[in-house]
């Protein structure tokens, strides 16, 4: 059997409050295999986001164990998970967030940047853009002059311009009418056709519909 | 490595962003090395220009009579030798110096130089309907064509003709022909005298000090206050000024022998007491001009606290995509950096034309305004005000890079 891309084990996040501990996560136990698309569906509140930064190392487990491609993340530092989520993981929000102060260029090739230290002169940057339809003219705007869709296609590009074995899209329509949102679904289907793993948290039963699996919580365990 | 330093970028695009924000900050940097760069520039070029004019006369020994207080400085070049009670001409016999010691001096210093008598007499004087008070020194007139300048008119020969300094003659209106009365009228005779030169400005000067003074012929002088064969001070002139130190000894042995009669004065006492109150005076302002960096710093930590808390959001996405904590905290300090930097070269600049201006109308000369000791403030101001940016940036810096991502990304 081939190692997991993803694997959870028995993971819980609890928050201390001076009101008294509050268990956002609690006893859950995933395992997602490279290339597939998972859905992680809940109503608000229930945990699905926590979930996914659990997962997206931007957050540690009060307990258990989360494995990435079989590397355990309970002994890493801050800049091992650092770097973790630089070269292994792609993130895509709900809210796009591109640096402002950077072009639509500047931003997917940020990442390339920070990991290889120089400037990408491989046209990575460039094909990628061009990949989720954004041109040359338009990719010297800042975020701020572009659409939302067109800021998503944006983030995607970012997401990948590293190869990361993971994707993580945090509701990628969530912000988008439905004529945008079907665009850009389109790309995470086609980027899921092509092998990448994803994991998106949603709400939206048509957006799930896009996925392999789809896991529910419900207050902090999989229902 | 700056070049595609995409960190670095960032940095200078928040600073450009917050345009008029930025310049503000960056001008509390200016104000401060200004302050501080011209400051010490003044004070610097005040105690280069005085140690210059002091080693001017770094040739020249004064003896006085031995006071028992010391000696101590006498700026005044022996103005109140005498110690005058009223404008009485009879004087302490202890506080002069006798023809006999003259003769000693004279003698000791013939191999090194020429030393020559000078009285003086602080006394009541009548011009018109003005009254004042001036030093009256009385020369021999060989002499006073060696060590004076007369400005205009010429040296007085007679026992009723002077000399006046520059000052004295300005404010008492003094002419060449003028006629002013020397002493007071309640208390004896007064001597009419006729005013034939007006002396060139020396300065300050540890020898004579001419500038406020009746300068007249011994003749005159012992006709009006007495005191023949005897003196207030005996100027040594030393031809090279490395014997300066060895005639001064030489005094000192001969003639305090057994008890101290007289005290024999070199410059360098003086210049030493000079530099060292000019300096404590450049230090106290400078601690002042100071105090404007102190409130830059505050209004740089201010921008900076400004700058984090609105890119919060911002900084939760660099984090989440991969961004080292110490690279954010590079961020911030390069933009404190950049205020910095900016500040202080504008401030150099301006420090060099405003120290210009302020040296010239202070100081009265820039000859001294390029000297390493003067022009080095100017880096070292900008260091201090880069430095104290960077200093300040620090905390700001660290907050931004401790930031949890989830919870920054959370901000609005």
């Amino acid at each position: 059997m081939s190692i997991p891309v993803i694997e959870l084990d028995d993971v819980t996040k609890v928050y201390p409050l001076p009101a008294g501990d509050v268990t956002a996560l609690s006893g859950i136990s995933i395992r997602i295999d490279e290339g597939e698309f998972v859905a992680i569906m809940g109503p608000s509140g229930s945990g699905k986001s926590t979930l996914l930064n659990q997962i997206g190392c931007l957050d540690r487990p009060t307990s258990g164990d989360l494995s990435l491609a079989g590397k355990n993340t309970r002994e890493m530092g801050d800049r091992e998970l650092t770097n973790l989520r630089l070269s292994s993981i792609g993130y895509i929000f709900q809210k796009f967030n591109l640096i402002p102060l950077l072009s639509a260029y500047e931003n997917v090739e940020y990442p390339y940047i920070m990991k290889h230290r120089k400037n990408d002169d491989t046209g990575r940057v460039r094909n990628l853009l061009a990949r989720v339809g954004i041109d040359e003219s338009l990719s010297a705007h800042k975020p701020p002059e572009l659409s939302g869709g067109q800021q998503q296609r944006v983030a995607i590009a970012r997401a990948l311009v590293n190869d990361p074995a993971i994707l993580l899209c945090d509701e990628p329509t969530g912000n988008l009418d439905s004529q945008t949102s079907l665009q850009i679904m389109e790309i995470l289907a086609d980027l899921h056709r092509r092998g990448r793993t994803l994991v998106m948290v949603t709400h939206n039963p048509e957006t799930a519909a896009y996925a392999d699996r789809t896991i529910t919580i419900r207050d902090g365990r999989i229902a | 490595m700056i070049k595609n330093d995409i960190i670095f970028a960032l940095s200078v695009r928040s600073v450009r962003l917050h345009f008029l924000r930025s310049v503000l900050a960056a001008l509390g940097i200016v104000i401060g090395v200004v302050a501080i760069a011209s400051i010490g520039m003044m004070g610097a070029n005040m105690t280069l220009s005085v140690t210059e004019q002091l080693s001017d006369m770094a040739n020249k020994l004064t003896v006085t009579p031995y006071t028992g207080g010391g000696g101590g400085m006498m700026m005044g070049g022996g103005g109140g030798g005498r110690v005058v009670i009223g404008s009485g001409s009879s004087s302490d016999d202890d506080d002069v110096i006798t023809e006999k010691q003259f003769k000693t001096i004279q003698r000791i210093v013939a191999k090194y130089g020429t030393a020559y008598t000078v009285r003086s007499e602080s006394d009541r004087i009548e011009v018109g309907s003005d009254t004042g008070r001036a030093t009256i020194y009385g020369l021999d007139p060989d002499i006073m064509r060696e060590i004076l300048t007369v400005e205009e008119g010429e040296y007085p020969k007679s026992t009723t003709s002077v000399a006046v300094g520059p000052t004295l003659a300005e404010r008492l209106n003094l002419k060449i022909g003028s006629k002013l009365k020397i002493g007071d009228p309640d208390e004896g005779s007064t001597t009419t005298v006729r005013v034939v030169g007006i002396l060139e400005e020396r300065g300050m000067s540890m020898d004579l000090s001419t500038d406020m003074a009746i300068v007249g012929s011994d003749k005159l002088f012992v006709g009006i206050y007495g005191g023949e064969g005897e003196y207030d001070q005996v100027n040594v002139v030393v031809n090279d000024i490395n014997n300066a130190d060895v005639v001064k000894t030489a005094i000192e042995d001969e003639l305090n022998r057994k008890e101290d009669t007289v005290t024999v004065q070199d410059s360098s006492r003086m210049m030493e007491s000079i530099t060292s109150s000019l300096s404590t005076m450049t230090t106290f302002v400078m601690a002042i001009a100071a105090i404007s960096l102190l409130v830059a710093a505050v209004s740089i930590f201010n921008v900076m606290m400004m700058s984090v808390n609105e890119r919060v959001r911002e900084i939760g996405i660099l984090r989440s995509i991969g961004t080292q904590r110490t690279e954010i905290l590079r961020m911030f300090i390069y933009e404190a950096g950049i205020l910095g930097l900016v500040g202080a070269i504008i401030g150099a600049v301006m420090s060099i034309i405003i120290g210009y201006i302020v040296v010239v109308g202070m100081v009265g000369t820039a000859e001294y305004f390029f000297a390493a000791g003067s022009i080095s403030y100017v880096p070292m101001a900008m260091a201090v005000g880069a430095a104290i940016c960077i200093v300040t940036g620090v905390y700001p810096a660290w907050r931004a890079s401790n930031l949890d991502p989830i919870e920054a990304l959370r901000a609005e």
